[in-house]
């Protein structure tokens, strides 16, 4: 049943050795998903909101717990993304009343926005079509917090040698062959990880098997270019704080501005010479009114 | 009449200085403290807004201010404008002042400054696609360039003197100089077009989280045109500034025709503004309440203010009045940037950004020594044009 085993298998057998880095995106072209794209399908109708997910997440990430003081005690309980959460449970209520849960995460957009702010490559679409955070690489200069339509790249505010922190999709337990954390714990099966293409196929079968249980779409197949990790949903998606981006990702008309003004650096090397050109005459024409300089 | 600059002279350490030195020196603890307790002790920015005032107004619109000696290039050099020559090398000190003060501010803003050199050095790792990227190179050479711009008028005051190893090498260098100053200043002219466009392409990829009247293909020849009006703005306040404050002979007349170039400017930036707000079919837009129109609106107007009272002749005429309305249309870039990187950018329900006191207080310690080393340059090296209005040179315009 579960197509996130079979493909956590397959992973196994390919030794991660598909190990096929995705060069940056040139132009104004939309990137289709990579071939080995993975990721996670999550159902709200199936979710119990028992937060087993949150608390494996911050296990299998080594990531200290959020600690707040709640009348006289200490708790582990953390109520929204941040540097030390990388996955987090949260309820919404529509107009209806209708109640949802909502696993938020990366979302491992097919053209990342993050990716595409990074200067220098710090976070990339890497295997798999996992985004992915570079130590070595990150200045902190926190673009990509200001890029990432979905608010998810966190950055740990009070260290002295700041990091980005959000879900690489649990990379360190795939390359050894397991499945993320939040999936292999979740005991409703809510959250399932699979192949981009499986997982949307699944999502498709279960919307199209049970009519008028969920809303009819997919979110993150196509939204904001596709995204990685897709979710089906019995209330409307902007009800759950997922943003309506429409189709095309903000990183396509990004670069179409970026490339369309310097063509490969061509038009600021043509600039260049008739810049130079035209101020080594109008300084000849002006004279060289800084008469002291020649004293 | 000639415009040779010299230096000011007068007693540096005066009570206002001695200010000036106390906020850079409460600036320098707050970022000592900054460096040892993380970003979030000492300013208020938070994940939603994870960029503030640093940026926005240190970066952002610091370099847009300090477009003086761009726009001053652009009209010298580029159109032939060799009546305006005495307000060029103000304006370009005034530039490389504000450039390396925001390049300060970047690195006391970037969590991780110590792997700053690895953006020229790892051409490698480049990623084509980010306009930040395009900013940050083209910053740091144009600092480079402007102090390169400006070195003739150091070299020259280290050339007097006798025969010693290094007169004559500030007087080879001079010479070396001079000879290539014009693809320097070529040069000087290329970044800021560059670069200030691509401060505008840097929020294109905020997508939705910046306002529908903001947000743009456009911004880039938004910025790159409402930062050469701010630079023509700016050489007028500097150059009124120079006259209050170190009596030099005032130059209306030069001031006042700039003051219409900078007119010329805001008429193609609202043509511009106005007609992308049309083609993307969000004049509506203007016309809603809430906060976002009153915010556009309030820049239209401080725009628009200024560029039609420079059409009148008496306000051209008249040193206080240019300079009050060149304030103002600096004021109105200063908050197109503002609304575009800060108050017209929304994450979502949730959050919310105020700057944080020691935040304030580094930023104004960033401008509290570029002035102080303002001061002390003119009045060391020769960069004001004009006798002054005290030597007994002067013959007083009215
Ligand atoms: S959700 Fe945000 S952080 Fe994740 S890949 Fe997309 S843009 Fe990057
Ligand atoms: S904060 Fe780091 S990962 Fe994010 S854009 Fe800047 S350098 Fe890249
Ligand atoms: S994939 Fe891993 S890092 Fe991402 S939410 Fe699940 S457990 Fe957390």
């Amino acid at each position: 049943m579960s197509v996130d085993r079979r493909t956590a298998l397959r992973l196994i057998a390919a030794g991660g050795a598909a190990a096929t880095t995705t060069g940056a995106v040139r132009g104004d072209e939309a990137p289709a998903p990579p071939p080995d794209a993975v990721g996670l399908l999550y159902d709200t109708t199936k979710c119990i909101g028992c937060k087993t997910c949150v608390v494996a997440c911050h296990e299998a990430n080594e990531l200290p717990p959020e600690t707040r003081e709640w009348g006289d005690g200490l708790y582990d309980a953390p109520t929204k993304l941040g540097s030390r959460t990388k996955n987090i449970i949260k309820l919404y209520r529509d107009d209806q009343g209708r109640e949802s849960y909502m696993k938020e995460q990366c979302m491992h957009c097919v053209d990342p926005s993050c990716a595409g702010a990074c200067m220098i490559g710090a976070l990339q679409k890497r295997e798999f079509g996992i985004v992915t955070w570079v130590k070595d690489r990150c200045i902190a200069c926190r673009y990509c917090q200001v890029a990432c339509p979905f608010n998810i790249p966190k950055f740990e505010w009070d260290a002295r040698d700041p990091r980005i922190v959000k879900c690489e999709l649990c990379r360190h337990l795939l390359a050894r062959g397991e499945k993320p954390a939040c999936v292999r714990v979740c005991p409703r099966e809510a959250v399932i990880f699979g192949k981009r293409d499986e997982l949307l196929a699944e999502a498709k079968r279960r919307i199209d098997s049970e009519p008028g249980r969920y809303v009819p779409k997919v979110y993150g197949e196509t939204d904001g270019g596709g995204t990685q990790v897709l979710y089906v949903s019995h209330i409307a998606f902007e009800k759950l704080g997922l943003p309506d981006l429409g189709d095309q990702a903000p990183s396509v008309r990004a670069r179409a501005v970026q490339h369309g003004l310097y063509q490969g650096f061509v038009a600021p090397a043509a600039l260049y010479v008739v810049l130079g050109a035209v101020v080594l005459r109008n300084r000849k024409r002006i004279g060289n009114t800084d008469e002291e300089d020649d004293a | 009449m000639t415009h040779v600059a010299q230096p000011l002279g007068g007693p540096l350490l005066t009570r206002g200085y001695r200010v000036l030195l106390g906020m850079a020196g409460i600036a320098l603890l707050l970022i000592a403290w900054r460096f040892a307790a993380g970003l979030g002790a000492v300013t208020g920015l938070n994940d939603g807004y994870p960029w503030g005032i640093w940026i926005a107004f240190d970066v952002v619109t610091g370099t847009a201010l300090a477009c003086g000696g761009y726009a001053m290039a652009l009209l010298v050099y580029a159109l032939s404008r060799g009546e305006y020559h005495p307000l060029v090398r103000p304006a370009l000190l005034t530039s490389a002042l504000g450039y390396s003060i925001a390049g300060v501010a970047i690195a006391v803003d970037v969590g991780r400054p110590w792997f700053i050199h690895r953006i020229p050095l790892r051409p490698d790792l480049w990623n084509l696609n980010s306009a930040l990227l395009e900013v940050a190179l083209c910053v740091m050479a144009y600092v480079i360039v402007l102090w390169i711009e400006l070195a003739p008028v150091f070299l020259r005051r280290w050339a007097a003197g006798g025969e010693t190893g290094f007169t004559r090498f500030a007087r080879a260098a001079t010479r070396g100089l001079n000879r290539a100053m014009p693809f320097i200043i070529a040069l000087g002219i290329l970044l800021p077009t560059m670069h200030q466009s691509s401060l505008g392409t840097v929020m294109v990829l905020a997508g939705p989280k910046l306002h529908p009247l903001w947000q743009t293909t456009f911004l880039p020849g938004l910025f790159l045109v409402s930062c050469i009006g701010m630079g023509f703005a700016m050489v007028v306040v500097e150059s009124s500034l120079a006259v209050l404050a170190f009596g030099r002979r005032p130059e209306t007349p030069m001031l006042g025709r700039l003051s219409r170039a900078a007119s010329i400017t805001v008429a193609l930036f609202l043509v511009f503004r106005f007609g992308d707000l049309a083609v993307r079919g969000q004049l509506g837009a203007l016309f809603a309440a809430g906060r976002y129109s009153l915010l556009f609106w309030l820049e239209t107007i401080l725009f628009v203010l200024p560029a039609l009272m420079f059409l009148r002749a008496t306000v051209r005429r008249h040193l206080g009045a240019l300079f009050g309305w060149s304030c103002i249309l600096a004021l109105a870039g200063a908050l197109y940037r503002f609304d575009t990187y800060l108050l017209a950018f929304d994450p979502g329900p949730g959050w919310s950004y105020f700057p944080a006191a020691p935040e304030i207080l580094i930023t104004l310690g960033f401008v509290a020594v570029e002035v102080a080393l303002y001061v002390a340059i003119v009045k060391r090296f020769p960069i004001l044009g004009g006798p002054s209005a005290r030597s007994g040179r002067v013959e007083v315009t009215a």
